[in-house]
């Protein structure tokens, strides 16, 4: 741990940002061999990053420090669960330029420079542990995905990057006077300090909501959620990677590094609204996602359901529910992303998102098909594959809390296997209707490179999930301590030798039948 | 590596190797490779439950690998082996290497059957893991991967649009049951601070008496508890509300309805009742539930069956209701009852079913029965076969002296209904008698109509085409423009017997189907011998009710037997004596067999109250929800932000993008900078 010594999270925030500007001034084909180098580098740096993690060593590590002008200091070190996310955007960079390799053909430089700028923004909104500096990179995060869908997108790419950018920004107006007021009374922006901070119970409320404005945005939640299908829609394939890889994990992040250890009682105070936003969510968006016929917009409506379980989860306020969540947005990260990998590889050779324009690619595309089945059933929770164990701690904590969202939450189950499984049905089974969707090749040598790692990380995270929950076990474990004094009672609670129930029972019968209650003989 | 793990992950490693590997190794070693995977996982299991049979053997649990640690929730990939394992190991393992070897036979033409055997594997090494599970999770584990080997194989054929439509219902509406699974999981991990099975049940008798709050109503705690895991058996074993993807699974191939829709399955339900049973036992109101939905289960699908006219169909109805039977009968406390009847009814029903395979391979893939007829002497084979099975299902024998497999378990079932001392016992009783006379009648039905009579294939489009295939070059002119007519009902039609790797497992299986009853009923459930059997296990084995099932008076022990004469003896009136006789009767009671063939209106009720208003809602929500009004008062609201949106049109398409991002950020830390200066 020779962290003091070399600062390894700047030189992985350096890395992306010196070959995005290098990427400005190359040939196409350079400049995509820079980006992949350069992400397949950081890669490397996340998995070393992710060995020498010690889970039981100090909170924060790899801490760096350097005051910088003025106020805002830059100051990174990272936890268990800031690393994990890290190792998700790390993961799916090299996979979002692979995917970009053909499809994009105009402007690759400044594309690439772009996407290699997200990977720093997104690296330090995880790492960052000043207050401001985490605002500019979970703002400035925007940019470049702006201009991602707004270059590169599709046809009504600019009504789609507005509303993007609108929706995103206003929402963040908000926290950041949210976030000077807190740093003006407590005297720092230093997020380790401010997480041990109380700030006044009624304070909490506005502050709650203020950075409840933005991170619900971000989630999205219901109802805010219409910028999310139609900037999925326009993006192109690798930037509907990550986004729903990645950027849409800021919200949960946010919820977790700040609300929740932040402002407890707030937290506990506004868990009905949370709820019950979150309950309407799963419900609504799943049978919006039932009747899409544009297949971006369907995953992207899927997305707003499985964010809603996120939030259920963290806001259990107990380890089960808030693992599960980053388990969730972890496994979301990767199920999604590769979900819409899936349709650009379609995309790509048909350049459409009809879902009807498909139709029977198990005959002329079986590998495709196999490992599309793969994603689609990680979607929709299949045990043995990552969307169950987050999916199933989430609602297994909720349930503590409250039965009702649980139930609620919980027809998420049926709801995503109905819309998942009618979508796969009208992509790859059935009769070749469509001769040119029949004339299709199936995935080649660089598409079976991005889908099958993975693939086998989706696998890794449902049978061995112990990978990922050790880092994160101690930290959610420091959150869920924090905010126990304001922990909800839950509507689950038990009552010992009630009469009114007394009916029911075996032993009101008068006859011995317990086995462990007695003998027969 | 004991034998157990080698039966466990011998049939995944064998699909995976056929499933991913058929491009390089090609079809024949696929097929062989799951074959023999399958058959020496058998040939490990049946010493396990020999072994527990004569008393050497103890239950253990082998660990396999870690699996969720979160905090107090912590389960673990492990293998519970015990007297109910065991049971489960042999039927699954038998019944899935005997339709491996059946399928190289009935799916010889099919052009994809690497992927078929890997699917047959994989199912089976989920149900082995769903049965060997120690904790509850690892259960709902093995519960979903066979409901996607389920879902897989249904659509198998995945071309045909009602395979497809039938897939997607498995999966569905067993996810409605899993939702009461998964929130059985969640009460129950709160509760008892685990999900480790053994635990749960030795702690479940301190909760007796305590209440607990659920959707703001105060219930019975162990009540609730089981009633949310029983939705789930309900959903996995087809039992009435839940039953509709039953029918419809049999839009795939054949073996798999003997294998996962007849013999395993199906019933996983009844399996986790009795793996459950100590905690079943803390609540009278959740063993009514139980008793009450099993009997209504048995007599519901039996009246359907009676008028089915597709034979795959009917056995099908006879699954649905003999499950009903297992769970009238766990829910009446016999479960060492209900486990005699899941082990043979596993065998005799994946004979019918796997008799009928041979049927339809015979007949060209008809599969409606008024185009069946006098197939005895065409198919003697299968004929005895399916004889056999029919025998085993009706409970042919004599009391006091011995019958078939079903004689021994259904009887059982019945007698214990009648003697046990639960609130609807006799519910349990009466629809038991009544059904098996119902089973009787549609049993025998389906042997008149298939094997006896005069052949009427000539009204079958399905063999109207052989013949026209078999006679192409020859008289063209005869055949034109509709069914040929050769006198004799056949169209010139020869049936031929199946092949060996089809006629070996209906051998096997009969063996099953006539001796499995009288083989192990001591084991099941004799009082004495049972109570050795089932101590190693987790099922709570009622002696005192075993006793008293052979203290029934003697009416009652020659009640199932006489219901079974009457049923055959209508059967043989109506489809024997008098050919007309049925036209007749559904003349005369048009309502009632209205009702009956269309299932009672389930799937219509369910399409008009669940499926379409789906839809409805989504499109509303879509259209006048997020575009209505959502973005019509959000974003797209007032024309300033119109102004805006075109404004900055013209600055992305006019190239001023990069200034116009590049002073954002700057002017974003410029107003941070000065608000904190200011500060």
């Amino acid at each position: 741990m020779n962290a003091a010594a070399l600062p390894i999270i700047s030189i992985m925030l350096a890395i992306p940002m010196v070959a995005a500007i290098a990427c400005l001034f190359v040939r196409a084909e350079t400049a995509r061999v820079l980006a992949l180098g350069a992400t397949l580098l950081n890669l490397l740096l996340g998995a070393w990053l992710w060995v020498s993690y010690d889970p039981a060593g100090a909170q924060w590590q790899f801490v760096e420090s350097l005051q910088l002008f003025g106020p805002i200091g830059w100051k990174l070190g990272i936890d268990g669960i800031s690393l994990t996310l890290i190792m998700l955007s790390v993961f799916l960079m090299p996979i979002c330029i692979g995917a970009s390799w053909h499809a994009i053909d105009k402007r690759v430089g400044e594309y690439m420079a772009a996407f290699l700028l997200m990977e720093t923004l997104m690296i330090g909104v995880f790492a960052a542990q000043d207050l401001l500096l985490f605002y500019i990179f979970f703002e400035a995060g925007l940019i470049p995905m702006y201009l991602i869908i707004g270059i590169w997108g599709g046809a009504e790419r600019i009504y789609a990057s507005y509303k993007f950018f609108l929706y995103t920004l206003l929402g963040s107006v908000v926290m950041l006077i949210a976030m000077l007021w807190m740093i003006q009374t407590a005297g720092t922006a230093d997020i380790p300090t401010l997480l041990n901070t109380d700030f006044p119970v009624e304070a909490q409320k506005w502050l709650w909501l203020a950075f409840f404005a933005s991170f619900a945005v971000k989630m999205p939640m219901w109802p805010v959620h219409t910028w999310l299908p139609d900037a999925h829609v326009q993006a192109p394939t690798a930037g509907s990677v990550i986004l729903a890889g990645v950027l849409l994990k800021m919200g949960g992040y946010g919820f977790l590094r700040f609300s929740l250890p932040m402002f407890p009682e707030a937290s506990a105070d506004f868990i009905p609204l949370v709820f019950g936003l979150s309950m309407v969510a799963v419900v609504y968006t799943s049978l919006v996602a039932l009747v899409q016929s544009d297949m971006k917009k369907l995953i992207a409506y899927s997305s707003v359901a499985h964010m809603a379980i996120v939030t259920v989860g963290l806001f259990t306020f107990n380890q089960q529910g808030i693992e599960g969540a980053i388990i969730v947005m972890l496994s979301h990260g990767l199920v999604s992303g590769a979900l819409f990998l899936c349709v650009g590889v379609i995309y790509d050779r048909l350049h459409t998102r009809e879902i009807s324009r498909y139709g029977g690619l198990s005959i002329n595309m079986p590998k495709y098909a196999l490992l599309f089945m793969l994603f689609t059933m990680a979607s929709v929770g299949l045990p043995g594959t990552s969307g169950f164990v987050g999916e199933f701690l989430s609602l297994a904590g909720a349930y503590k809390v409250s039965t009702w969202a649980t139930l609620i939450a919980t027809t998420g189950i049926i709801l995503g296997a109905g819309y998942m499984l009618y979508l796969y049905l009208r992509i790859a089974f059935g009769e070749q209707k469509n001769a040119d969707a029949a004339a299709m090749s199936d995935i080649d040598g660089r598409e079976m490179w991005l889908l099958a790692p993975i693939a086998a990380a989706v696998l890794w995270m449902g049978v061995y999930p112990e990978s990922f929950l050790a880092p994160i076990r101690r930290d959610v474990a420091t959150i869920v301590e924090r905010i126990e004094r304001a922990a909800p009672a839950g509507d689950s609670k038990l009552k010992a030798n009630d009469p009114t129930t007394a009916k029911y029972r075996v032993g009101g019968h008068g006859e011995e039948k317990n086995k462990a209650e007695g003998s027969h003989h | 590596m004991t034998s157990i793990h080698i039966i466990v992950f011998l049939p995944l490693l064998a699909a995976l190797i056929a499933g991913l590997g058929q491009r390089f190794i090609g079809a024949v070693a696929a097929k062989t490779i799951t074959t023999a995977g399958l058959f020496t996982a058998c040939l490990l299991s049946w010493p396990i439950f020999i072994s527990f049979l004569t008393g050497d053997e103890k239950a253990y649990v082998q660990p396999v690998m870690t699996w969720v640690q979160s905090g107090a929730l912590s389960f673990n990939w492990e293998l519970r082996v015990d007297a109910l394992t065991a049971v489960m190991l042999v039927v699954i393992t038998t019944v899935s290497a005997l339709v491996h070897l059946y399928s190289w036979g009935y799916m010889e033409e099919d052009p994809d059957q690497p992927r078929f055997f890997a699917y047959l594997s994989l199912f089976t090494f989920a149900m082995l893991m769903l049965v060997t599970a120690n904790n509850l999770v690892q259960m709902f584990f093995g519960w979903e991967g066979v409901g996607l080997a389920s879902y897989l194989l249904i659509g198998f054929w995945y071309k045909k649009p009602s395979a497809n439509a039938a897939a997607i219902k498995a999966f569905v509406v067993n996810r409605v049951g899993d939702l009461g699974f998964m929130l059985g999981i969640f009460g129950v991990f709160w509760l008892f601070g685990t999900v480790s099975i053994p635990d749960i049940l030795a702690a479940a008798p301190d909760k007796v008496g305590s209440s607990i709050g659920f959707l703001g109503y105060r219930v019975d705690t162990m009540s609730l508890l089981c009633v949310l895991l029983f939705i789930g058996a309900m959903g996995k074993s087809a039992q009435l509300g839940l039953h509709t993807w039953l029918p419809d699974a049999m839009e795939g191939p054949t073996p798999v309805s003997a294998l996962i829709h007849a013999a395993t399955m199906v019933t996983a339900g009844v399996f986790m009742v009795c793996r459950l049973s100590p905690l079943f036992e803390t609540s009278q109101f959740a063993l009514d539930v139980v008793t009450i939905v099993g009997a209504t289960t048995a007599i519901f699908a039996a009246t359907v069956g009676l008028v089915q006219t597709d034979i795959k169909r009917v056995i099908a109805y006879s699954t649905c209701s003999q499950l009903g039977y297992m769970f009238f009968a766990a829910g009446t406390g016999a479960y060492g009852a209900a486990m005699f009847h899941l082990f043979t009814h596993a065998f005799f029903k994946a004979l019918l079913f796997l008799g009928a395979g041979s049927v339809i391979h015979a007949m060209h893939h008809e599969q409606d029965m008024r185009y069946y007829g006098g197939l005895r002497k065409h198919i003697p084979l299968t004929f005895w076969a399916m004889m056999a099975g029919t025998l085993a299902i009706t409970g042919v024998g004599i009391v006091g002296v011995g019958g078939f497999a079903g004689f021994y378990s259904k009887d059982a079932i019945i007698e214990a209904a009648f003697a046990s001392s639960s609130t609807y016992h006799m519910y349990g009783f009466a629809i038991g008698v009544v059904a098996a006379l119902l089973t009787s009648f549609y049993s025998w039905r389906l042997m008149f109509l298939t094997f006896f009579g005069k052949p009427r294939w000539a009204g079958s489009e399905h063999i109207q085409h052989a013949v026209h295939d078999d006679h192409h070059h020859g008289d063209d002119h005869a055949h034109h423009g509709g069914h040929a007519d050769h006198g004799d009902g056949t169209a010139g039609y020869h049936p031929h017997e199946s092949p060996l790797p089809m006629l070996i497992p209906l051998a096997v299986l009969t063996l099953g189907a006539v001796f499995a009853g009288f083989l192990f009923h001591g084991a099941f459930i004799e009082a004495e011998t049972g109570k050795e059997f089932w101590a190693n296990s987790t099922l709570y084995f009622n002696e005192h009710l075993m006793h008293a099932m052979h203290e029934v008076p003697l009416w009652v022990k020659l009640s199932s037997t006489v219901a079974m004469l009457v049923g055959l003896s209508v059967a043989y009136l109506m489809y024997q004596r008098s050919e007309d006789a049925p036209q007749k009767l559904a003349t005369m009671f048009a309502p009632l067999y209205r009702f009956f063939l269309n299932k009672w209106y389930f799937d219509e009720l369910y399409n008009l109250i669940f499926v379409r208003p789906a839809f409805w809602f989504g499109r509303l929500f879509w259209q006048q929800g997020d575009i209505g009004i959502i973005d019509r008062f959000g974003p797209n609201g007032s024309a300033a932000v119109v102004s805006f949106t075109s404004r900055m049109a013209v600055r992305l398409q006019s190239g001023y993008l990069y200034t116009y991002a590049l002073v954002m950020l700057l002017g974003l830390v410029a107003a941070v900078s000065w608000m904190m200066v200011k500060a």
